[in-house]
């Protein structure tokens, strides 16, 4: 298979406006905050706000990623953030209180956090549930149970190998940014190399077709919820890393949320079909580099989100297709004036 | 000069209604008198929904009248033509299942309080919407129900008494029956009598003919746009009234009867016997041998889309039996019935059929990648040289196999649907009205395509509204009526007449 194919000239067609977007925020940057690009190698490994934000933006994209998957068969997970608090809480109580070792912790909380998604899965594909619902359960219920985990404490842990995830670096980037690309890369020839992607698009794009031409549509959401939650453990327990702690109160909060704005603004639509990994990083990379643009210009966290909804209302009317027909509209008009 | 008595209630003329350049109604008129049943016919895209669309203020004719009791009208919306007196009772029943049935029935029109109006008098709703039942003989109903625990007979009767709440003079019923069964039909049928002899005007569209021969006094035929005629329902024979409809003359011949559901044909594909779902379809016997196209000929909501849809287990049959490949089958999803080697093109090609976002290619590719499974080896070059090879051999226009099915014209989309199932190889493929909407020379590549897939030994299942169409496709036509199988024809005996004579014949 080559990169050449219809597919991706389309992909890269979609990524217009949210990388516009991004070298938008960057150049803003760039001139009104020295330092801004500012990278320092020490120890073999790269610092700076860049490196921040690539760090910080990683795990939030990880989330989208597997969000993107269930907004492609038109549904929606609005329990990521508590599956990761319910992951980062098991790692850490495995870790302190049963001395487990570090690599069956961290596999322990992924498989719970599969075992959410494909709750989710069931109730959305088997139950008939609508997928907001059924996901709002979980979002409450789950920091609940992640509460009953921890025994509503902070419990902090002291594992190299763990918080060195998020606090060390691979290749001179911090090791989300790895793993990241790695999620990245993998999903992509799943989905794509098989008929997975093809059966995802189809279920979101026409669901009463999708079952008339015989799509396995129950497996498919199985999968895609299955998947959202993995990747949503994986960023719990990155997460957790990086504060060496867990904090089932705070731990992805609103995580959600940040990674619905990134698969929209990826431009893959709420209501299902096309969907766009690519889209959906740089999504997250935007999302992150304003929170910390915001941040940097002493924007309280309080009032943050407004100027931040701000932006993703701009990208989202820039990716409709009404709003562009209108501007291509006025370009011609004014052309021909 | 006309009397004042014998002066009609509702009286439409010369309505013209044009959608972009195709005309939906020609100068056409309708007359309701007080105190009668008027059945209005017609096949699929006569204008019949068009017409009471008018009547009902959905639609602004662009030339033509109605009058109301002698005074001119202009309905803007339904709401406007209840306000005037003319109540419609659409084919989707708006309800609302959560409410009660006197909510339903006043909704939108609470009576208040006295001393405030804002606040909605319970009691007066409950009363209101008990004479409103009771009007219907329905009185013993308790209005405080949950609409949706009813069954679906006293939903559509809920529905006419919400109709009927505002001093309606004219009733249109759009299809009341279609979701009934015979018992609950019967019932609905008393009902519209009861209402008869009150003195409302009546308008009854229907496509089960059974039911206008019980109920009405006129007819009115409406065919492409254009009235037919109206007629007194006891002069008019069955024969006369389809040939009037369908617009092709025929005699009455006698068809031979097709109850001999005893044994299954020795080598048949599929063979149905007593096959249906309550509610959906009665009963249908059905042989198809392999390499044989059969027809399911028909009338609109004789049962046709039903049966393919049981067959394919797009619905769960729960009545008779089905065999297939000389196994029992009962099919509870399309996915297992794909496995088995059965495709189906949907009637609806725009809700059913395509995915509108995705390519030609991957329109084209999904069902053979549903069935053989998500890591079932198709590498991107092997799909478009699929796509390519139906492309060519069907004849489809399209840029290019990677351009957005929803770009292409009807006729062209069908085909990539068609090429859908090819692309399978069933041994059983089921189309549904495969040439509605499409243009005449798509059509008749789509017939073609049908022909070569025959001939390399795939059996089809081929459901037309068109005639023609049926009796030069098929070595065998069954034809249903009242939702169950009244006939079958064979070879030579298969002509449009012959089919005619079966769907017009009396029980």
């Amino acid at each position: 298979m080559t990169l050449s194919t219809p597919s991706w000239h389309r992909g890269l067609r979609s990524l217009v406006w949210p990388v516009a977007a991004l070298a938008l925020l960057l150049a803003f940057n760039a001139a009104f905050m020295p330092g801004f690009f500012a990278l320092e190698a020490r120890d073999g490994r790269l610092y700076g706000v860049l490196v921040d934000i690539l760090n910080h933006g990683s795990r939030t994209a990880l989330v989208a990623l597997g969000m993107t998957l269930v907004i492609a068969t038109g549904g929606v997970d609005l329990s990521v953030g508590a599956v990761a608090a319910i992951a980062g809480a098991v790692t850490a109580t495995l870790l302190v209180e049963a001395q487990v070792a570090w690599p069956l912790a961290i596999a322990e909380a992924v498989a719970i956090g599969a075992c959410c998604g494909l709750w989710n899965g069931l109730c959305v594909s088997v139950f008939k549930l609508q997928p907001i619902v059924a996901t709002l359960v979980l979002m409450v219920a789950g920091r609940g149970v992640a509460q009953l985990i921890t025994g509503g404490s902070i419990i902090t842990f002291e594992s190299a190998p763990v918080s060195a995830i998020g606090n060390s670096a691979f290749l001179g980037l911090p090791i989300p940014v790895t793993m990241l690309a790695l999620a990245a890369v993998g999903l992509h020839l799943l989905v794509r190399r098989s008929a997975m992607g093809l059966y995802i698009e189809c279920v979101g794009d026409n669901p009463v077709a999708a079952r008339l031409a015989g799509i396995p549509d129950r497996a498919v959401m199985m999968t895609v919820y299955g998947l959202c939650g993995v990747l949503a453990a994986v960023a719990g327990v990155i997460e957790c890393s990086y504060i060496k702690a867990a904090d089932a109160n705070n731990a992805g909060a609103l995580l959600e949320l940040d990674a619905i704005l990134a698969v929209v603004i990826g431009g893959t639509a709420l209501s299902g079909g096309r969907f766009s990994f690519a889209g959906t990083i740089v999504g997250a990379m935007l999302m992150q580099t304003l929170t910390k643009t915001l941040y940097m210009h002493d924007v309280s966290a309080e009032i943050a989100p407004a100027p931040k909804a701000l932006v993703v209302i701009v990208v989202c009317l820039l990716q409709a297709p009404r709003v562009r027909a209108w501007m291509a509209g006025l370009w011609s008009r004014g052309g021909a004036a | 000069m006309t009397s004042d008595a014998d002066r009609p209630l509702l009286e439409a003329t010369g309505l013209v209604v044009r959608f972009g350049s195709v005309r939906a109604l020609e100068s056409v008129g309708l007359t309701v008198r007080a105190g009668e049943v008027q059945a209005l016919l017609g096949e699929n895209g006569a204008g019949k929904s068009t017409l009471i669309k008018c009547l009902s203020g959905v639609v602004k004719p662009s030339a033509g009248r109605i009058v109301l009791d002698g005074r001119p009208i202009e309905p803007d919306s339904p709401h406007d033509a209840e306000r005037l007196g003319i109540a419609t009772v659409f084919q989707e029943v708006g309800l609302i299942p959560h409410l009660s049935v006197a909510e339903n029935i006043c909704l939108g029109r609470e009576p208040g309080r006295r001393f405030f109006r804002g606040l909605i008098d319970w009691k007066a709703v409950r009363s209101r919407a008990r004479q409103a039942m009771g009007r219907l003989g329905l009185g013993g109903l308790d209005v405080e129900r949950e609409l949706g625990t009813c069954s679906v007979a006293v939903q559509q009767m809920v529905a006419i008494a919400r109709a009927l709440d505002v001093r309606a003079r004219v009733l249109i019923l759009d299809e009341p029956t279609s979701s009934l069964d015979r018992g609950e039909c019967v019932k609905l049928l008393e009902v519209i009598r009861q209402l008869r002899s009150q003195g409302l005007g009546i308008v009854f569209i229907s496509h089960f003919l059974d039911q206008v021969e019980a109920i009405a006094d006129r007819v009115t035929i409406l065919r492409d746009g254009v009235l037919v005629g109206t007629f007194e329902a006891k002069s008019l024979p069955r024969s006369k009234l389809i040939s009037l409809m369908v617009g092709r003359e025929f005699e009455a011949a006698a068809a031979r009867d097709a109850s001999d559901s005893g044994s299954i044909e020795a080598g048949a594909l599929l063979s149905l016997r007593g096959f249906g779902r309550s509610g959906m379809l009665e009963g249908v016997d059905m042989d198809v041998g392999p390499g044989e196209v059969v027809g399911l000929a028909g009338l609109l909501g004789s049962g046709r889309s039903e049966t393919a849809r049981l067959v394919f287990g797009a619905d769960v049959a729960t009545r008779g039996r089905m065999t297939f490949r000389g196994k029992a089958a009962r099919f509870t999803t399309p996915r297992q019935a794909i496995a088995s080697g059965i495709g189906m093109l949907p009637e609806n090609r725009k809700e059913q059929g395509i995915f509108p976002s995705l390519s030609v290619v991957e329109n084209l590719v999904v069902s053979l990648r549903a069935r053989d499974g998500a890591f079932a080896g198709l590498s991107l070059r092997a799909q478009v040289s699929l796509a390519e090879e139906f492309v060519r051999l069907l004849g489809i226009k399209t840029p290019d196999v990677h351009a957005r099915i929803s770009g292409l014209s009807g006729g062209n989309q069908q085909k990539v649907l068609l090429a859908r199932w090819f692309a399978t190889r069933p041994v059983l493929l089921i189309l549904d009205e495969p040439t509605r909407g499409i243009d005449i020379a798509a059509k008749a590549d789509v017939l073609r395509a049908v022909e070569r897939l025959r001939a390399e030994g795939t059996a089809v299942l081929f459901i037309s509204s068109e005639l023609e169409e049926v009796t030069r496709s098929c070595g065998r036509v069954v034809v249903l009526r009242d939702r169950r199988s009244v006939a079958r024809l064979e070879g030579s005996e298969i002509t449009e007449q012959a089919v005619l004579a079966a769907v017009a014949q009396t029980t």
